[in-house]
């Protein structure tokens, strides 16, 4: 079977029990096994191969311009990895169908676990580094899930977030050391890296590739001070502690150290680092774990020690040790998951994991007390069961390793730990097991079914074999991978008896020290319970919480809404990086020479200022200020008149009349004075960064216009071709309907869009809880008694026609002369909005037949239709065309598509103007103010005086 | 004369306003002709991206003005890539929009996303730069519009504060324009590119003050810090499918800054030279981590998603800062991918809107809690940059490709322990939204469960169903993005080809002037 599908089986195969749950437990949790025991299947069938010292290999390109490929290889350490993690992950999936309770969504359990499973696998399949950090960061995303599998549970959520947290964080600093070791190797490829010992071990980088990789490994295998997050990992159902956090993803961290054993191991940092790290690691948990009441937090903690067991083994960096380390961690899979199974099913039988609760189960759980009690002694390392021959070697191996100069630390320690590593095992018998039989346990316990014992029985019975006929069961393969790890061929023969070595005196002498403590752990627990000792879990607590904190404040109180401050930031920045670019350039010299100053611009320049200083100076005052925003526009519109743009003057003129009407329109529903918001320190702070902005602005116009363009600027095409090419003398005109039609195409669409956005909200106002407001408004000040006056209704109508004259003037002209469609668009407006204004909105609302929306649409697509006319003569988009008529008695004139095109522009704006308009206007509607007369009072109506009466 | 090049932008410019005068008043006859008009937009998407395969530059010069007279559109490798996305995403969203029913709650949604999409579109095929004013502007009036659908005084608040923010931008887009016409005489993009080349050395203050303000206005668009303060409260209280659109905005902006800085403003020109990398970097820092702090502190999860925006906007400059052809590569493949995992997230954020509001308070479980936990958990995945998702790939391809600058290891430090806080972040909203809401002890008393018949009392969060319609687009998206990792192989060699032709501006100015090859 080919490794890419060995490692795409358990993803594919997770949909299954997702899916079969709907068929039933059973289904659920026989289509995970299938698909597990397929895979197995197929790694069974490469492994002669891989005993006989060949490496199985599947190539496929993923990434290859990163380096990141779907490269797999399966060596003796992966057969090895892969076996632990398809065969307990087949005797764990039995398990779980009997542990798992009918109310525990078993589909999705099994979903989980085969996720995890695929991710274990591919990680001791990659041939490729970066794609075992994908695998690496899979392990902890499904491990997340898993421990989070009972979300009702605050530890299990809490259990699964710091899990994440720390071997995530681990994964990351991953990425970094695995980036920085491609770097030096110059490829990702594990077959490569590992024959390049020498180059990363020279390597300046060498250092930090190999401490943030071993950040990862340690995160990962629960070493100290990472070890924290294993314990409370436990609150997963049983069989995930069994499987992940004993039996295979701690010890990925250890596959990834004895993966990466060839080239980073045999050096003084390596020592230091991994065999210290484990040392304290191995010493650490074992003491703690003698001390934990809750049977899975005891096998926790001792897990977290045998895991510093192997790691010390990995770091001291010799083959032996390494050939022991792979050893020990075959032995520790078997009996720990058998353990945890066993822990599980106490926890099932009696309803409780405290030990104090427990004891004297021999009686009523005879099976099961058989079980714990060969896996419990092998971990201790008691002959004749496999823990003691790894012990052993361990032990053998620590008597070798020279800590710092002094020989007897390493193996003083290492006693230590077994010492302890004893004592907790025989407490998982003794105080568990033996014992009288108790009367209140919370029920009463007994022997579980099959389906339950099964599993850690077929684990036990290993136990027992590997330690009777090592050379039989564990040679084979340990050989093979430990040949994969050293890189060379490896001599292995374990056996039972030795000889009188040191090892053996050690191992005596922790077997007898250790049934001593036990004998005195009601002594030993008070000096332990007096002993200062730091919570990890609130320390964690307290760095996520604080960090949590911290960031909500930090990033509220940095976006705290002010768009004051929001804009002073921006205009202080914006000046800094504008500064900085002027500042850091040349500057050339002044090239054009300044204009006289006559009185006219000087007026000008004086009521400009003038008016701009009076809007800050009455501000408050919304609608003197206002007034004198129109009196700016005013002379602007001028200014440009004056400088021969007037075009342009036209436009700002007819602009400025329609937007100072719609603001008056918005004013009447604000208070007519601004409310004083700022204090004196913040008003004089935005004083100076207005001041300096204004400068800054002003200076560059000044300098802007003090030169000439420093390359020939392209208007002159635009003279030039204004007539020839655009049919029209006005140059302006046929710049926007013609050379730069497309900008105005996309400027009359935001009119457009501005107007039905005005629509939308007035819409979304009124359906909403607002509209009750408007209606019981009352006015800021008295209406006046005469809203539609007689004199305004008369003059507007009269102006009426006038003023659509004009506008059609000004848009026929518009190609030669100053004017266009937008300006006439803008003075229908006006004539249109001097109705609403003197005759009131019901009013001129009732005689407008065409919706504006359709007028907008109509102009946007006469624009669109007009400039896809070019299509059809095989011309790009607003290609214009003219050319001249001669009718009989009437002057020749022009006919422009471009004068179409305006027409489009003339629609656009003439609709977005009264949409706008009549949007606002209807803020202002309440009952009765509807007059179906045009004017307040008519002398020729017989109603005319009870109306004014009326009022 | 192929017309293919303007058809994304003619397109929806015809069909809103037909929309709008037509059928302003058929919900379903709206509906058919947006999706329509969006599904004609990708085909046409499609066979633009085909036309630049080969490497092939086209220009289509409106109203037959050459260059650089008139406007001209341009399509190369990198619009032709940018334009499909921005139709992918759009497909996505209306669908969901009309699946959720959004886009009734308030006036013209479809008119104003036919106008919202042309803007966005022109803005990727301009070849002018005051074009990309007026697309700015189309864009910036549409998305204001689509922002407030739907009304409410929180929403039409932060309308306001959005929109006025970019209109300082917009303001400060002409003062750009301004100085930059005023100095060059020109605004077509190839045009300015050759006579930026041209300028004497003597006289390049005003043009770097122009240069500068440029990228400022686009920094703005692109959320850099900061001036990324429009975008939290605007994003967060947005209707979170119009926020799923705005995912391709904040890239119009990384887009501009791509597209000038390196045809006009390139690495080598001498007259603006250190204006660029030397605070785009560190503001990227700054930005992607504001970004991942505001995920870990935010108490609402509209806003969460808008800071993991604002953070993957941060390692997208992170990669555009560079200037390299192999980090713009990498920067193009993560705009792809933060598009659509910041799109997926905002409707997964309204899915869980919709069931039980957004604050990140236990509540009682909404209904189709495992699906949405499942879309949610793969779209942090993305967004945090963990395995197997794209977001993953496209972090070790900046990482990577920030290697050869010399400031590698603040980049790497950056990157890396934002993704940690992203990580925890997300999995503490993940935790109180999907798993929390199982644990009755931690449940306000109000917020229990009835007694008699265990259904769960929520008097203000009556869950309202939505319609299968609307998950539908969500695991489209998430489709996109496992497509969109396990081709990453192909689609790096279209980025890759792209960033070649962008850091070899020659080919485009001479096609766009048509000036004689070299």
């Amino acid at each position: 079977m080919s490794l890419f599908l060995i490692a795409a089986l358990p993803f594919l195969g997770a949909v299954f029990p997702a899916l079969l749950i709907r068929a039933g437990r059973n289904a659920a949790a026989a289509s995970t096994g299938a698909v597990t025991l397929l895979a197995l299947i197929g790694l069974v069938l490469h492994a002669p191969a891989v005993l006989r010292g060949e490496t199985v290999s599947a190539r496929l390109d993923w990434l290859p311009d990163l380096g990141l490929n779907a490269n797999f290889h399966l060596d003796g350490l992966g057969l090895l990895f892969a076996g632990l993690i398809l065969g307990i992950g087949l005797l764990i999936i039995a398990y779980a169908r009997f542990y798992l309770s009918r109310e525990d969504p078993m589909g999705q359990f099994y979903s989980y676990l085969l996720l995890f499973q695929g991710a274990m696998v591919g990680i001791v399949l990659s041939d490729n580094i970066l794609l075992l950090l994908v695998f690496w960061e899979l392990t902890s995303l499904s491990s997340f899930l898993l421990i989070g599998y009972w979300k009702h549970l605050p530890e299990g959520r809490q259990g699964a977030r710091m899990a994440l947290a720390v071997t995530g964080s681990g994964g990351l600093a991953m990425i970094g050391g695995m980036l920085i070791l491609g770097h030096i190797v110059g490829s990702y490829d594990l077959s490569v890296i590992l024959q390049n010992k020498d180059l990363i071990q020279a390597s300046p980088l060498y250092a930090p590739a190999l401490i943030l990789i071993l950040i990862g490994a340690f995160t990962k295998s629960a070493q100290f001070p990472f070890h924290f997050w294993l314990p409370h990992a436990m609150a997963a159902p049983t069989p995930v502690s069994a499987y992940l956090h004993s039996a295979t993803m701690v010890k990925a961290g250890l596959f990834l150290m004895a993966r990466m054993w060839p080239v980073l191991s045999g050096t003084e940092l390596w020592f230091y680092l991994v065999a210290t790290t484990g040392l304290v690691t191995m010493v650490l948990g074992a003491v703690i774990a003698l001390f934990k009441d809750d049977l899975k937090a005891l096998l926790a903690f001792s897990t977290v020690s045998h895991l510093g067991l192997i790691t010390m083994l990995l770091g001291f960096g010799t083959k032996a040790a390494a050939v022991a380390a792979v050893f020990h961690i075959v032995n520790h899979a078997t009996f720990k998951a058998a353990l945890f199974m066993n822990a599980g099913i106490v926890d099932h039988a009696a309803h409780t994991r405290d030990i104090k609760q427990l004891g004297g189960l021999r009686h009523l759980m005879p099976l099961t007390f058989t079980l714990a009690g060969v896996a419990a002694l092998s971990m201790a390392g008691i002959p004749p069961f496999n823990g003691f021959l790894s012990k052993e070697m361990m032990l053998e191996e620590a008597t070798h390793a020279i800590w710092a100069g002094t020989p007897w630390l390493v193996p003083a320690l290492a006693v230590f730990g077994a010492l302890f590593s004893v004592a907790y095992s025989l407490r998982y018998i003794a105080h568990v097991f033996l014992g009288p039989r108790r009367h209140d346990y919370p029920t009463l316990p007994h022997d579980p079914g099959a389906g339950l014992w099964l599993p850690p029985a077929v684990l036990v019975v290993l136990v027992v074999l590997i330690g009777l006929f090592p050379n039989v069961i564990a040679t084979p393969i340990v050989t093979a991978a430990a040949n994969a790890v050293t890189g060379a061929d490896v001599y292995f023969h374990p056996a039972l008896w030795h000889g009188l070595t040191p090892a053996l005196y050690m191992s005596v002498a922790a077997v007898l020290g250790g049934a001593l403590l036990l004998g005195g752990h009601r002594a030993a627990l008070g000096i332990w319970n007096n002993l200062p000792r730091p919570e990890a879990k609130a320390i964690f607590d307290a760095i996520v919480g604080a960090a949590t904190g911290t960031s909500r404040r930090f990033s509220d109180r940095l976006h705290n809404g002010s768009l004051a401050r929001y804009s002073a930031i921006f205009l202080v920045f914006t000046l800094a990086i504008a500064y900085y670019a002027f500042a850091s350039g040349t500057l050339g010299p002044e090239t054009r020479a300044p204009l006289p100053v006559t009185a006219m611009p000087v007026l000008g320049w004086i009521c400009l200022v003038g008016s701009t200083l009076s809007v800050v100076a009455f501000h408050r005052n919304r609608l003197l200020a206002l007034v004198l925003i129109g009196v700016t526009g005013l002379i602007v519109s001028m200014t440009f008149n004056y400088l021969s743009a007037p075009d342009l003057a036209l436009t700002q003129i007819s602009v400025e009349v329609v937007t100072i009407i719609l603001l008056l329109l918005a004013l009447n529903f604000m208070p007519q004075q601004t409310p004083r918001e700022s204090s004196p320190g913040r008003r004089s702070r935005d004083v100076a960064i207005s001041v300096v902005a204004g400068l800054g602005v002003g200076g560059l116009i000044y300098a802007l216009m003090t030169r000439d363009f420093v390359l020939p600027s392209i208007s002159e095409y635009h003279l030039a071709n204004s007539y020839k090419g655009g049919g029209g003398n006005n140059v302006v005109n046929v710049i926007l309907v013609d050379f730069r039609g497309f900008d105005t195409f996309g400027e009359i669409i935001v009119l457009g869009i501005a107007a039905i956005i005005i629509f939308a909200i007035t819409e979304a106002v009124l359906g909403s809880r607002v509209r009750a407001r408007l209606l019981n408004r009352k006015p800021w000040s008295p209406l006046a008694g005469d809203s539609h006056p007689l004199m305004m209704v008369v003059a507007t109508r009269v102006m009426m026609p006038i003023a659509l004259m004009v506008a059609a003037y000004i848009f026929f002209r518009g190609h030669n002369m100053p004017g266009g469609g937008f300006i006439a668009g803008l003075i229908a407006a006006i004539a249109v909005v001097m109705q609403y204004m003197a005759s009131g909105f019901s009013w001129a609302t009732d005689r407008q037949r065409l919706p504006y929306h359709g007028i907008i649409g109509t102009g946007v697509l006469v624009a669109a239709v007009t400039g896809m006319g070019a299509w059809f003569n095989g011309l790009p988009f607003l290609t214009s065309a003219f050319g001249y008529v001669h009718p009989p008695y009437l002057e020749k004139f022009e006919l422009a598509t471009a004068a179409l095109f305006d027409l489009g522009v003339f629609l656009a704006v003439l609709g977005a103007v009264l949409l706008a308009l009549q949007s606002l206007a209807r803020y202002a509607w309440q009952p009765g103010i509807a007059s179906e007369h045009p004017m307040d009072i008519n002398p020729e109506r017989d109603d005319a005086t009870q109306t004014i009466e009326g009022h | 004369m192929s017309h293919w090049i303007i058809a994304p932008i003619v397109l929806p410019a015809v069909v809103a306003p037909f929309i709008l005068m037509v059928i302003r008043y058929h919900r379903d006859l709206q509906r058919v002709f947006s999706v329509a008009s969006v599904v004609a937009l990708n085909l046409i998407a499609l066979v633009l991206l085909t036309q630049t395969m080969d490497g092939t530059i086209s220009v289509y010069e409106l109203g037959n003005w050459p260059a650089p007279f008139g406007i001209v559109l341009v399509l190369d490798r990198l619009s032709a890539m940018m334009v499909l996305l921005t139709t992918l995403l759009a497909l996505a969203v209306v669908l969901y929009a009309i699946g959720s029913g959004w886009d009734t709650r308030g006036r013209h949604f479809h008119a104003l996303f036919q106008f919202q999409l042309m803007g966005i579109l022109g803005a990727f095929l301009t070849g002018d730069a005051f074009n990309l004013f007026v697309f700015f502007e189309v864009l910036l009036i549409a998305s204001y519009g689509l922002m407030i659908h739907g009304g409410g005084a929180t929403r039409l608040r932060a309308g306001v504060q959005y929109v006025v923010y970019n209109l300082l931008g917009s303001t400060l887009f002409l003062f750009a324009l301004g100085t930059l016409y005023s100095v060059t005489g020109t605004l077509n993009m190839a045009d300015l590119a050759v006579r930026v080349a041209e300028l004497p050395a003597d006289d390049t203050a005003l043009l770097r003050v122009g240069a500068v303000l440029l990228l400022l206005v686009f920094a703005i668009k692109a959320a850099v810090l900061p001036l990324h303060f429009w975008l939290p409260a605007s994003y967060a209280n947005a209707p979170m499918p119009v926020a799923a659109l705005f995912a391709i905005m904040t890239k119009v902006g990384a887009y501009a800054i791509l597209r000038m800085y390196t045809l006009v403003f390139g690495p080598d020109v001498a007259v603006t030279e250190g204006l660029i990398g030397d605070w785009l970097l560190p503001a990227a820092l700054l930005t992607l981590a504001a970004g991942s702090i505001g995920i870990l502190g935010a108490r609402e999860l509209g806003r969460l998603v808008a800071f993991s925006a604002i953070a993957s906007m941060g390692t997208l400059l992170i990669a555009i800062s560079l200037f390299t052809p192999q980090a713009a590569a990498a920067a193009l493949y993560y705009t792809i991918h933060s598009t659509l995992t910041a799109a997926l997230l905002f409707l997964v954020a309204d899915l869980v809107l919709e069931r039980r509001g957004g604050r990140l308070t236990p509540t009682p479980p909404m209904p189709q809690s495992g699906l949405i936990a499942a879309l949610f958990f793969a779209g942090a995945i993305a967004m945090a940059g963990m395995p197997p998702l794209s977001g993953f790939v496209g972090k070790l391809l900046v990482m990577d490709a920030a290697r050869a600058n010399s400031q590698v290891w603040t980049i790497w430090a950056v990157i890396l322990t934002t993704s940690l806080i992203t990580i925890v972040g997300m999995a503490r909203a993940g935790s109180i939204l999907f798993w929390k809401s199982h644990d009755r002890s931690v449940l306000p008393p109000e917020a229990m469960t009835d007694e008699d018949d265990g259904t769960p009392v929520a008097p203000d969060l009556a869950p309202e169903p939505v319609p299968g319609l609307a998950f539908v687009p969500v695991f489209a998206l998430l489709v996109a993005l496992v497509v969109l990792t396990v081709l990453a192989g192909p689609v790096m060699r279209y980025t890759e080809a792209t960033a070649a032709q962008l850091f070899a501006p020659a080919d485009y100015i001479e096609t766009v002037l048509k000036r004689p090859g070299s």
